[in-house]
């Protein structure tokens, strides 16, 4: 089993489990890479309107950015593409792996 | 995504059903797509769903255009299997071969002595007749299906099963001439000749293999390149 099916499975569940608990769900998909990028096109990541997640779309380097967008996403309940940028510069300077640019699909379950 | 789309994915997951999440980007309409269903918003065109299934065999999500449209297709993929029938020697060699390339293996032969643990450590192996357990183990897209025993008894009805599925690949071992008259009689009991044609025989890529190691490389390498490849490209003469 390809590992990137299995998380799927594993993160889809984790959104079901806090769907069942009356939490909010956004589920944020990488659908476009350029460079050099850590998580493949199709990697998810679950967020609830705790802030809890699940899964990832980057090394960590967006993560957070994410799941503020997720909170807005889900408040307005109308899905929004990110576009993230990390020039091979500033990545060093943040002391991240990533120096490429991703796109990323954040949408709420509704 | 709507929380029906979202069910409709989980459940595909939950049956092993390979599946794709496709997200119009114009839109925002998604449809959850296998290889008998479509749920969601809207229905694909059928002149892009060869596309998505592609994408499913291919495990690649990624962005397609269909003509003004931009569509992320995510494949949800279960994962990739082979069944071979005959528990013989070429199947002990290419089943560890081909749970290393990442298949979910299992060895189908009614024949006791032939399919025991001994001779197929680690290795699923069921007993049932080779139509019956090709109906119960419901091959998908990401299967592939190849007959080793040389026995039209366990070969043919595998094979006339396997037509009936979709799965990616279908091999049958033996000769050129032993395969045309396995086709001969195929077509005697019905089948039709241009269904035939998905049957790839003598199975495996044309490389010269003389050892059972050798023939289940080459075996291995034709269904490698049906998967990841475009059109096979299999020497002839």
């Amino acid at each position: 089993m390809s590992t990137q099916s299995a998380d799927a499975a594993q993160i889809l569940e984790q959104a079901e489990r806090w769907l069942a608990e009356g939490r909010q769900v956004a589920l944020a998909t990488v659908v476009a890479t350029w460079g050099s990028a850590p998580r493949r096109v199709g990697s998810l990541m679950a967020i609830n309107d705790q802030g809890g997640m699940a899964g990832s779309v980057s090394g960590g380097c967006i993560e957070g950015a994410v799941v503020h967008e997720a909170q807005a996403v889900m408040a307005e309940q109308e899905p929004r593409m990110l576009s993230f940028g990390v020039t091979d510069e500033m990545a060093w300077e943040v002391g991240l792996a990533c120096g490429g640019k991703l796109q990323v699909y954040v949408e709420a379950v509704t | 995504m709507k929380r029906r789309t979202f069910d409709a994915l989980r459940k595909a997951q939950a049956d092993r059903i390979p599946a794709a999440l496709v997200t119009d980007l114009g839109t925002g309409f998604q449809t959850v797509v296998t290889e008998a269903t479509q749920q969601g918003d809207c229905a694909l065109e059928d002149e892009f769903l060869p596309q998505v299934y592609e994408a499913i065999v291919k495990d690649r999500s990624g962005i397609l255009e269909f003509y003004d449209g931009q569509f992320f297709v995510n494949v949800l993929n279960s994962p990739l299997r082979m069944i071979l029938v005959g528990a013989v020697h070429i199947a002990q060699a290419l089943a560890p071969m081909a749970s290393l390339a990442g298949y979910d293996v299992t060895v189908v032969d009614p024949r006791r002595a032939f399919a025991t643990d001994e001779r197929f450590p680690a290795i699923r192996l069921n007993g049932d007749w080779p139509d019956e357990a090709l109906e119960a183990l419901r091959p998908d897209r990401r299967t592939a299906i190849i007959t080793l025993s040389h026995d039209p008894k366990l070969d043919d009805p595998a094979l006339m099963t396997a037509l009936s599925t979709p799965a990616f690949f279908i091999g049958a071992l033996g000769s050129r001439k032993t395969h045309a008259a396995r086709l001969e009689r195929m077509q005697t009991q019905g089948v039709q000749a241009d269904r035939l044609t998905r049957i790839s025989g003598p199975v495996g890529l044309d490389i010269g293999a003389v050892t059972p190691a050798e023939i289940a490389i080459s075996i291995l390498a034709e269904v490698t390149l049906a998967l990841r490849g475009g059109p096979k490209h299999k020497a002839e003469g």
